[in-house]
């Protein structure tokens, strides 16, 4: 467990220098090293310190934030196809967002409604998939594009009825792209914070994972449990949203590859999404910065791009 | 050692008039059969006895407190559970899933230790499933699924053991073995209560029987004086033949 973690973290590393030397102007690697101990030209300082890390950063803490809530939902749910994007989360938080931005509301006052619109969608999928029954996957899936479609056309909405000039700051919400991050501090914090906190619980997780009754029969109290489980999948989600938009298929590919790999354990599965996730995201960001440079695509169609296929191929295998 | 009480239980079956209420005791080294019809509630009655489904009336008590008022990690170290169903939606495996039974009895920080190790390998080796310990779970056949679950249950080392039907998918021989493994625990001062099908089984094994009716009915009692042809005809609404061989009752179902 130690020596894959390890190993994640080598490659987060290794991922952020790539982040830090790439761009419009490549840093090579001597200079980076010169940089990074203080020294180094003046546009290479400017540019690693001041535009290149804040960015790596923020895309790194998105991904982890985003492939930790895909985890903690998969195993909530019991079914590897659970995602915040693909369950609406992303569309609530973001209706939630252009809702505060449309009433010229400040930063924090638009974080705190991008999480209240992720909580409130969370809730709408969960009790409308829960029924009378339990979360099977199919009706788990259906209610999430549903509601995920709803949210889509409330925000065609908001779009259409706003005035132009407020247009530009909103629709990054709706691309996902990192440039936008004003400072990556938030997501970074709370993502490890959550590590922090959800670690103790990780067991609980592996053995809620073998379905509610049998946790409870080993002495989970398994409402206490999915109820904190639900509430910081939530959290993760509009925090990551709040930082770089909605950004898909994060949370459904990271930990599903990492399960293929690690095993099962959420002891290793969960920090470990958190660096697979943040490293994915970096090395999605510095593409889309450099593929067609000096244009930059939102980092949300290269996540879609890889994130579709596996998605189809994950359903396509499931039954 | 611990008991496990039910007073004045009724079992909530949606639908179904209360009955006759259940007052059994089930103490260190007692092995309990429930037997009944499909549907009689055998598997909602061995539920609401480990606290996980609500009883419509009356208590379940462990060790002189109420169920209730026991915390869940507190009642996983005195009483464990074999489910019927099991859901392994990720891969896990055999020995991931005995090392579960561990949970109860270590704190949030703690990670399996040697010893927690040892207990897993001891009890898939008690239940011939040693030599799977790192296969996946969804590779197996339905009978050595059923074993790891045991398994599972012996790592947990309750007090009482609850089983719902612990031989199912079982072969012949795995299912005398897994007989008198539950005879052995009873032996070293376990209470065992168990949903059983098969009427010669709980004859051999079975020191307390407790018939479950459609209705709600039930009645219950040392194996010998329950397990009379009249009563068991009336419970299955099936004739029965009862031949005698060396001591041993045995029930076959006439055609």
């Amino acid at each position: 467990m130690t020596r894959s973690l390890l190993g994640l973290g080598v490659m987060a590393l290794a991922a952020m220098m790539l982040a830090l030397a790439m761009g419009s102007v490549t840093v090579p690697l001597p200079d980076l090293w010169q940089v990074i101990q203080g020294d180094g030209s003046a546009l290479h300082r400017t540019l690693v310190w001041e535009l290149r890390l804040p960015r790596a950063i923020a895309a790194f803490a998105t991904g982890g934030l985003l492939a930790v809530a895909g985890a903690l939902m998969q195993v909530l749910l019991r079914n590897p196809l659970a995602d915040p994007y693909i369950l609406g989360l992303s569309g609530g938080a973001a209706v939630g967002a252009l809702l505060a931005m449309l009433a010229g509301m400040g930063t924090l006052l638009i974080s705190g409604s991008a999480f209240a619109g992720a909580m409130l969608a969370t809730m709408l999928v969960f009790g409308l998939a829960h029924g009378t029954g339990s979360w099977t996957p199919s009706r788990l899936l259906l209610t999430g594009v549903v509601v995920a479609s709803g949210w889509g056309a409330v925000i065609t909405l908001m779009l259409a009825i706003t005035p132009s000039h407020k247009l530009p700051g909103m629709l990054y919400w709706l691309m996902g792209d990192v440039s936008y991050a004003r400072t990556p501090w938030p997501a970074f914090v709370v993502l490890v914070v959550s590590i922090g906190l959800i670690m103790p619980l990780a067991r609980n997780l592996n053995v809620l994972a073998r379905g509610p009754m049998q946790a409870a029969a080993l002495g989970v109290s398994v409402r206490p449990l999915e109820w904190a489980v639900y509430l910081l999948a939530s959290l993760l989600t509009a925090t990551a949203v709040t930082t770089a938009g909605s950004i898909g298929f994060v949370g459904l590919i990271v930990p599903h590859m990492l399960r293929l790999v690690l095993g099962n354990d959420q002891r290793t599965i969960l920090p470990a999404s958190a660096l697979a996730g943040g490293t994915l995201l970096v090395l999605a960001d510095t593409l889309a910065r450099t593929v067609i440079a000096p244009e930059q695509l939102p980092v949300g169609v290269i996540t879609a791009l890889l994130g579709v296929p596996m998605f189809l191929y994950l359903l396509h295998r499931s039954r | 050692m611990s008991t496990l009480r039910a007073r004045e239980l009724i079992i909530n079956i949606p639908g179904r008039a209360d009955g006759f209420a259940l007052n059994i005791n089930v103490e260190p080294g007692q092995i309990w059969g429930v037997l009944g019809p499909n549907g009689a509630g055998k598997t909602t009655l061995l539920h609401t006895l480990a606290g996980l489904h609500p009883a419509r009336s009356g208590q379940v008590v462990l060790n002189d407190s109420p169920l209730k008022e026991l915390k869940r990690r507190d009642i996983a170290r005195h009483l464990g559970l074999v489910f019927q169903e099991r859901q392994d939606t990720f891969p896990a495996t055999v020995m991931e899933t005995a090392l579960i039974g561990r949970h109860p009895w270590l704190s949030p920080w703690e990670s399996e230790q040697g010893e927690d190790q040892a207990l897993a390998e001891q009890a898939l080796t008690a239940l011939d499933v040693d030599g799977l310990s790192e296969r996946l779970l969804n590779t197996l056949s339905g009978g050595e699924r059923q074993r790891v679950a045991i398994a599972t249950l012996m790592t947990q080392n309750p007090d009482i053991w609850l089983l719902d039907e612990p031989t199912n998918h079982l072969d012949l021989h795995h299912q005398v073995k897994v007989m008198n493994l539950l005879r052995n625990q009873a032996e070293s001062g376990k209470a065992v209560f168990m949903c059983l099908h098969d009427l010669n089984m709980a004859a051999r094994w079975c020191s307390h029987v407790l018939l479950l009716y459609t209705n709600g009915d039930a009645c219950w009692g040392a194996t010998g004086s329950m397990l009379v042809p009249e009563a068991l005809e009336r419970l299955y609404n099936q004739r029965l033949i009862a031949l005698e061989k060396d001591g041993l009752s045995v029930f076959v179902p006439a055609q």
